[in-house]
């Protein structure tokens, strides 16, 4: 759920004099109690209401950490976490892509191909015509945003279903990527640039252990600073604010997480750029999504076709902006995985690449329905799936056996998706 | 009252192919009034209603604001002059808290991000002076009752401080009480000054708020009877064209004994 609408049921009692004639908070109004019995019956409320929020994804990581860890005991190994945490990255910047599609009600079924595309347009770009590596970065997100879009405007200009678009895009990108690799094969990228910085051995600070501290540091005061101007200007305005006792488990809350994931990257080698880039996105997107004009359409357009048209909404060029947005994060992830290895391979975009992707947005708890979610579901799905992935990795099981485990985790949520919003229905959250 | 109506419709005709629609039809309404518009399925209510809003353009005639005549063209032009629209679906987003829902599409802004505060803070206001009680602006429409997302529909088109309202059927799927709360609410809008257009189909409704009915009947004018001089009879007759009376039978022996 929104933080907004928790901050209402904190409402503090009244000070204005007419609160007496007229209570500010109807009586039908579930007004969460005091102190910690409060945050309990209030938790067990939106459970058995549907709003599950992060439990299952908290449930699930439990779940897979402990039965990892009993068959490996590497696996919550320092160093282990730190490949999670890199190699989550990429996945999830197109993960990010798809929350945007998903929060529409749609899906986008090219974006692993867009990703591989992306790669080789960067390789034949920086490596073959030796563009400066920086543009050919520039160039290539561009590509994915142009192709993002020219899925939108078969959907939403010629009425395409948006899975039929992108589901021949998703072959035809392939097709191409192909064709332009076609000579040569793979192709290594040699680069000291934009897609070194993305590498596997370049970290944060250089390794320099302050770095970590740094960046958990300045996440913790971020939000504090964040939520205590908000507080003082809804209380200076009159209307409900966040209580300072919830603020301060929130930031606690993070400061711990932040915190020990940051001691425990720096017992391996430190934070991975790609997964500060990672976060940066992130945090960005949330922003956009939840406290821009533009966010607060997206959200309109999935909930209500109609009641966005209605309110003067350009409900096409939203629908076309956002499969933009899901190309461009596409080709970044593309440039991620290309990264990983430097290289553009022929086999880039392919296998499970785009399950794994909607795996992590859903998972992370952005609905399929769409007008629900946000875009740190794509940094908890990926934490799951990327255990997954890490940890059968460890136990050298056989690709087959990664495909069924991963597509059963997919239905598995899909299954909480749809299970939930039937609750949410029933007890009129959805 | 004033004198110059604020909206008036002179002689509008209206066709869709080989239906017309509205036939010369004349409606004035002023401010400080609520004008219930009548008629049986397919008097052309509805269309009426939408060549006001802008949705279907008019074939003929002239609508007249604040006495100079204006062309509407678009939903945009409706909403430029200040005619603000409730059709029945309402059109709220479920899945937006009743603050998202009242801005939506003219979102406050405070540099790039959305003024939250402000919008929360006007939104109260707002719903106070209207006595609009619902359990709280944040959470999501779809928690509301069927008479909350109605009397939230209306505030939403006060929102851009419109002078003409038109709700189209605002009680037809709500409860004695909440057909009350909505009824209180179109009398709190005509004493803020605004006019209101009113479309129903419950004659007891219309009897309770509005100061004048204008009767349609087969895309035509049948009759605009000031609410307090006028009783139901009437204008259910006016309404069904029923019309069994004296005058019309001795026409209809004259005319049988001319042949």
């Amino acid at each position: 759920m929104s933080d907004l609408s928790k901050t209402v049921k904190d409402t503090p009692p009244a000070e204005d004099p007419t609160a007496a004639a007229i209570p500010v908070v109807d009586p039908r109004l579930l007004v969460r109690e005091e102190g910690l019995k409060g945050y309990l019956t209030e938790f067990k409320r939106k459970v058995r209401g549907g709003e599950l929020g992060s439990l299952p994804v908290v449930v699930g990581l439990i779940i897979i950490w402990s039965v990892f860890q009993s068959q490996d005991s590497l696996f919550l190994s320092a160093g282990n976490m730190l490949n999670i945490s890199y190699f989550m990255s990429a996945t999830g910047m197109i993960a990010i892509g798809l929350v945007f599609v998903l929060l529409l009600g749609e899906i986008d079924l090219s974006v692993a191909s867009v990703s591989g595309l992306s790669a080789a347009v960067f390789a034949i770009l920086a490596t073959t015509h030796g563009v400066n590596p920086w543009l050919a970065v520039f160039l290539t997100l561009l590509t994915g945003i142009a192709i993002g879009a020219l899925h939108g405007y078969f959907f939403a200009k010629i009425g395409v279903p948006a899975f039929v678009v992108t589901l021949a895009g998703n072959l035809g990108w392939n097709g191409l990527m192909l064709w332009l690799l076609g000579d040569t094969g793979s192709l290594s990228i040699q680069d000291k640039g934009p897609l070194h910085l993305l590498g596997q051995r370049s970290f944060f600070m250089n390794q320099d252990i302050a770095g970590a501290y740094l960046l958990a540091g300045l996440g913790t005061v971020a939000l504090l600073a964040g939520s205590l101007i908000e507080q003082r200007r809804r209380r200076q305005a009159g209307v409900p604010y966040r209580p300072t006792g919830e603020i301060a488990v929130r930031v606690g809350a993070l400061a711990v997480v932040s915190f020990v994931a940051a001691y425990v990257l720096n017992q391996a080698a430190g934070v991975p750029n790609a997964l500060v880039i990672f976060l940066v996105a992130l945090v960005l997107t949330d922003f956009v999504l939840r406290r821009t004009s533009y966010g607060r359409k997206i959200f309109a357009v999935g909930g209500s076709i109609e009641a966005a048209r209605r309110a003067g909404i350009n409900v096409a060029l939203i629908r076309i902006s956002v499969f933009a947005i899901s190309g461009g994060f596409a080709a970044a992830g593309g440039l991620f995985l290309a990264a990983q290895t430097y290289t553009a391979t022929l086999a880039a975009g392919s296998g499970n690449l785009l399950m794994l992707a909607i795996a992590a947005a859903v998972i992370g708890g952005t609905s399929l329905f769409g007008g629900r979610g946000n875009t740190w579901s794509a940094l908890l799905g990926m934490l799951v799936i990327q255990s997954i992935q890490t940890g059968l990795d460890l136990l050298n099981m056989n690709t087959s056996l990664q495909y069924m485990i991963t597509g059963a985790v997919l239905l598995a949520a899909v299954v909480i998706d749809s299970v939930s919003r039937k609750t949410q229905k029933a007890s009129g959250r959805a | 009252m004033s004198a110059t109506p604020v909206l008036a419709l002179r002689g509008v005709s209206k066709r869709f192919g080989a239906v017309q629609a509205l036939t010369d039809v004349e409606l004035e309404v002023h401010t400080g009034q609520v004008v219930a518009l009548v008629g049986d399925n397919g008097a052309g209510k509805s269309t009426l209603v939408k060549t006001i809003a802008g949705v279907h353009p008019i074939d003929e005639g002239v609508i007249e604001w604040e006495g100079t005549p204006v062309s509407i063209d678009r939903p945009h032009d409706a909403q430029g002059l200040g005619i603000a629209t409730v059709y029945q679906d309402l059109a709220l987003c479920d899945n937006l808290d009743v603050v998202g829902n009242l801005y939506l599409g003219r979102e406050l802004r405070r540099g790039l991000a959305l003024d939250e505060v402000t919008m929360e803070q006007r939104a109260r206001e707002l719903l106070d002076t209207l006595s609009i009680r619902i359990p709280s602006v944040r959470i999501p429409i779809a928690s509301l009752s069927g008479g909350q997302r109605q009397v939230v529909a209306i505030a939403r088109a006060l929102i851009g401080e419109p002078k003409v309202v038109i709700l189209d059927e605002p009680t037809a799927a709500l409860g004695v009480e909440q057909t009350a709360q909505v009824l209180d609410l179109v009398e709190r809008l005509r004493e803020r000054g605004l006019a209101v257009i009113l479309i129903s189909h419950n004659m007891a409704d219309v009897r309770a708020v509005a100061d004048t009915v204008s009767v349609l009947r087969l895309g035509k004018n049948n009759g605009a009877f000031p609410v307090k001089d006028t009783s139901p009879e009437e204008i259910i007759a006016a309404i069904t064209g029923a019309t069994e009376n004296a005058v019309t039978r001795r026409q209809a022996r004259n005319t049988e004994a001319a042949k």
